[in-house]
Order: structure tokens, then C-alpha cells, then sequence
């Protein structure tokens, strides 16, 4: 899809995330090509793509993640509020705040369900006990997980079952406050109960966070709503309403993969 | 059935009587192996044992030696042992792990960490008799230290340096990256990623190394006995020259002394060593598994 570029300042301001030609390389391999790609803010868009397609690279060049991997490189550019969030200068501390991150397995930090949910905001400075327990009890609520921990917080978080651990591991990122939420194939470990429950805690977030949902599930990607974005092969191929996307690809690779012959 | 599948059956069954036959001689073998090993550790300790218990009592163990040794204790070599094996490991316990986090955490892997991990691999197998004579001339001449626990604990030092530095590294890199992507993605710096996940996470690891090199130290004969000296005397500062326990015990036996005190000397030797073995083996990772961290 190559919906326009960008149109000048007035527009800037209604989206949160704008690609513009982006482009990601890991050594000589593109993994991901020119994609142009708005985010509106406080909305939900889903990424979906087989395997391969650069969808976790595109989640991982948002909090700058990728910086870890040796050889990587970008061309393009990749805007937060406006500002390239690999411009010279940038504070990459403050990006990874400002954009939280769930990754695939829920996976506790090896330390108390509290401890887990108080790290990032200890880490950026907040030390007093009453203000970290206020945005634990904050955080584990809006995950919808505090009425099943409160009374186990200094328990270790393993001991939490496998949807527990994946609403604790968003409970720790709503602890540092973000206004951007990456999830990256969030729900993949987990049964369909669980599952559930993490779509549901999505349509509620989106109201007040900018939400990027990967997953290679079409029908996941139908059941959240929101905006659909498909990749393929590194490539952006379709961009749009979820209802959109799911009745009427324009894509012929779309509808392919939505309807199961390729993935 | 035709002959020729009757054949091949009762092939088929000769293949499976000798393979059985080769699984018993190999279990045979390596359990005899296994007992060999275990056996050859109980004689040397009860060969010793039997020879130096009879030496020690608390008087042994807290009175000076008399006549050179042949008469009177061994405490003034526990002392310089205790005190030189704290300062050795006070120096090269932070130097090492700090270069393995440095190594594992803020290198990428390129030629200058492969030179340093050539580097300190080449000095874990370097004798420690030229550590001790490194050491001799580095720190008790040149630097001018002369023979002295600072000498001494130096010398030790570098000797044990690379131990920490690789299980410290080992211990590092067993420590799962994804809790690492959590603490950076959560805006954490390195170094609070560092201190905050993976050295508690390394933590069991690191101190069993450090255990280790703790036993390598009271033990090592070599690498003292040209830097720490052999003095008698109990020492009153970091500048006093000391005799360790093995190097009492060398000097006892070599120069026949008295060996009943010698035996006595090796006994406590062992024992502690046995002791520090055991600490980390049981203790170490029992400790650290009861506060909440987990492996």
C-alpha cells in the first residue's frame, strides 16, 4: 500500500507513530523495505504477517531493541510525536519509557510480583515505597491481575500461571507509564482463555494508549478490530480498517493469507 | 517361512546377544573407572588422616611452632594462610568479575575480546611456579615489597585472576537474554540492567567460582613460597612476611623436621580445602536459591 506520504505539519500532529521509507537491515539482508506506515494516536494496529515477514523487527526498531543486534542499520525514518527516534541525540532511556514492550513468552523477571512490576519505575528513579506501591496496585489494576495477586505480591512472579505472567509482564510496562504499548505476539504461548483476556485488556487500553499488536494469527487480527496492517516478506502490503481489510483485501497476498493458502 | 527370512531372523538376534554383551563389559569398565576414581581420593585422605590425627589437638592448632617447627603448633601458618587467601581474593574477586561483565556485558565479541579471552585462558595455564617467580622479581624486588603478604597475595592474585574471569563469564552468559531485552525495553541503562537482573542472576555461579579460587589459593605452594616468605612469626602488617600451611608442610618434609608435625600440617590442609570444596558445591547455590532469585 502506499497511502501518501507525509502532507505537511497540520497532520503531523494526529498521529503518534509515522513511518516514512523506512527501511531495516540486518548486515546485507533488508528485513524491512520502505515502509510507510501512520498510527493514529490512542488506536490499536494490528500487525499481521507470516514468520519472516518483519514484523518484530519493525516493533523492535520502534524502542530501538534492535540497536543490540551487531550490524544492524536503518535507512528512512521513523517518527514518534514527530521526532526520529533514531536522530542523533536521542535518549534511548527515555524512548524505551515513553514505548512499553510485551514480548512473546510471559516471562518474569526472576524476583517478586511486586518487585517485577516496581523495576521500571525504580529504575528511573521513583524510591519511595508509598508511590511504588500506589502504581503497583495502578498498574496490576489496569491489567486486570490485582485481584488475583493482592495478597501474594512478594511471592515469586513464576509461580504465576502462563496468562498471569503475561498480564504481569504488561502490569510492568504500564508501571512506567508509556504512551506507545508494543506487543509482540503477546498471546502465542498462551490458551485460549488467556488468550482472550489480553484481547479484551486491549480494547480497553487503546482508549488511553497507542497499541501495536503483532501477531501471525488473521483471525486474532480480525477479533481485535482497530487498523490491520499486513506484512509480507518485509513489505507493507495492506493498511487499513480491520473490517476493511478482512471483506475486501485489494491485495491478492492478503486475501491469500487471510484466508489460509499461504503462511 | 522361507529359509532366507528364518536366517535373518536368527541373525537379527545374534546382532541383538552381542550388543548385549558389549553394553555389559562397557558398564563393567566405566563403573570400574568411576570406583577407581572415588577410591584413589578416599586412600589419599585416609592415608593422611591416619598419619596426621594424631598430631592435631587445639594446642596444635594455636600455639606457635617451637624449634623450627619440630616441636609446638602451626597457628602462625593458618593465620598467613587465612590472611594471605583474603587479600588475594579481596584484589582479584572484583577485577575478575568486573572484566567479565565488561567482556560479556560491553563488548561486543570482536578481536579485543578475543585477546582478552586468549590472554587470560594462556595465564590459566601457565605453572605456578612462574608465578612465583614473577612474582618474586616483580613485586618483591622491583616494586620493593619484599617477602610479605602483600607480595604474597599479589603474586596469588594474578594466579587465580583467569579462574574468576571464566566462570564469572560462564555465569554471565548462562543468564537468559530475554531478561536483559525486559530491563532495557523498560528503559533500564546497562548498567542498572547489570546490576539489576543479571549479576543477581550470575550471582550462584560467580561465588562458586570465586570458592574455587579461594581453595586454589590455600593450597597453592608454588607461587608463596618465593613472594610471602616463611617466617614464623604471626604477622602484624600487610608488609610482614608469612608461612602458609603448605609451604610449612614443604619445608617440614623436605627438610626433615619432623614429620609427624607435617603429616599434622597436610591433614588441616586438606581438611580445609575439603571444606571450601564442599562450601561450594552444597552451600554456595543453596544460599542463594532462598532469596526469591531462581535458575
Amino acid at each position: 500500500m502506499r497511502e501518501g506520504r507525509y502532507e505537511g505539519s497540520a497532520s503531523r500532529a494526529n498521529f503518534k507513530i509515522e513511518a516514512i521509507d523506512f527501511s531495516y537491515f540486518y548486515g546485507e539482508l533488508r528485513a524491512l523495505k520502505k515502509i510507510n506506515l501512520r498510527v493514529r494516536k490512542n488506536s490499536l494496529v494490528t500487525i499481521m504477517g507470516p514468520t519472516g515477514s518483519g514484523k518484530t523487527t519493525f516493533l523492535r526498531a520502534l524502542n530501538r531493541l534492535n540497536d543490540l543486534v551487531d550490524n544492524s542499520s536503518h535507512s528512512g525514518k521513523l517518527l514518534l510525536d514527530g521526532e526520529d527516534v533514531y536522530a542523533k541525540g536521542t535518549d534511548v532511556g527515555a524512548l524505551r519509557r515513553k514505548v512499553g514492550m510485551v514480548f512473546a513468552l510471559p516471562t518474569p523477571l526472576p524476583m517478586t510480583i511486586f518487585e517485577n512490576v516496581a523495576y521500571g519505575p525504580r529504575k528511573k528513579g521513583v524510591s519511595s515505597r508509598a508511590a511504588l506501591e500506589e502504581l503497583v496496585e495502578r498498574s496490576l489494576k489496569a491489567a486486570a491481575l490485582w485481584d488475583e495477586v493482592k495478597d501474594r505480591l512478594d511471592m515469586p512472579a513464576r509461580q504465576l500461571s502462563g496468562g498471569q505472567q503475561q498480564r504481569l509482564a504488561l502490569a510492568r510496562v504500564l508501571a512506567v507509564e508509556p504512551e506507545v504499548i508494543l506487543l509482540d505476539e503477546p498471546t502465542s504461548g498462551l490458551d485460549p482463555i488467556s488468550t482472550l483476556r489480553i484481547e479484551e485488556l486491549m480494547n480497553q487500553l487503546k482508549r488511553s494508549y497507542t497499541i501495536i499488536f503483532v501477531t501471525h494469527n488473521p483471525q486474532q487480527a480480525a477479533r481485535l478490530q482497530g487498523e490491520v496492517a499486513f506484512f509480507y516478506l518485509g513489505e507493507l502490503v495492506e493498511f487499513g480498517p480491520a473490517a476493511e481489510v478482512f471483506t475486501r483485501p485489494r491485495d491478492k497476498r492478503t486475501e491469500d493469507y487471510i484466508t489460509g493458502k499461504v503462511g | 517361512m522361507n529359509p532366507r527370512a528364518e536366517s535373518l531372523v536368527s541373525k537379527e538376534r545374534v546382532v541383538r546377544q552381542v550388543n548385549l554383551r558389549k553394553e555389559k563389559a562397557a558398564v563393567t569398565l566405566l563403573s570400574f573407572a568411576a570406583l577407581i576414581t572415588a577410591a584413589v581420593l578416599v586412600f589419599v585422605f585416609v592415608y593422611i588422616m591416619a598419619r596426621g590425627l594424631a598430631a592435631i589437638d587445639l594446642e596444635f592448632l594455636l600455639s606457635s611452632p617451637v624449634k623450627m617447627g619440630r616441636e609446638g603448633g602451626i597457628f602462625p601458618a593458618i593465620v598467613g594462610t587465612l590472611v594471605l587467601t583474603a587479600v588475594s581474593i579481596l584484589v582479584a574477586a572484583p577485577l575478575g568479575v568486573g572484566a567479565a561483565v565488561f567482556l560479556t556485558e560491553y563488548t561486543r565479541e570482536g578481536w579485543f575480546s578475543k585477546v582478552v579471552r586468549l590472554g587470560t585462558e594462556s595465564l590459566a595455564g601457565i605453572p605456578s611456579i612462574i608465578f612465583g617467580l614473577f612474582g618474586f622479581s616483580f613485586f618483591v624486588i622491583y616494586l620493593g615489597m619484599g617477602w610479605s603478604i602483600l607480595a604474597g597475595a599479589l603474586t596469588l592474585a594474578c594466579m587465580i585472576l583467569p579462574t574468576i574471569v571464566r566462570t564469572s563469564e560462564e555465569a554471565i552468559k548462562s543468564v537468559p537474554s530475554i531478561y536483559r531485552e525486559i530491563s532495557l525495553a523498560l528503559g533500564a541503562s546497562r548498567w542498572q540492567t547489570v546490576t539489576g537482573v543479571v549479576l543477581p542472576q550470575a550471582a550462584p555461579g560467580i561465588a562458586t567460582g570465586i570458592v574455587l579460587a579461594i581453595g586454589r589459593s590455600i593450597g597453592e605452594t608454588a607461587a608463596v613460597i618465593f613472594t610471602a616468605g616463611s617466617s614464623l612469626r604471626v604477622p602484624h602488617s600487610l608488609l610482614d612476611p608469612v608461612r602458609t600451611l603448605p609451604v610449612h608442610f614443604y619445608i617440614l618434609a623436605r627438610e626433615g623436621i619432623s614429620s609427624r608435625n607435617a603429616y599434622g600440617t597436610a591433614a588441616v590442609l586438606l581438611v580445609a580445602v575439603l571444606l571450601v570444596d564442599f562450601v561450594a558445591h552444597f552451600v554456595v547455590g543453596r544460599l542463594f536459591r532462598g532469596r526469591g532469585g531462581e535458575r
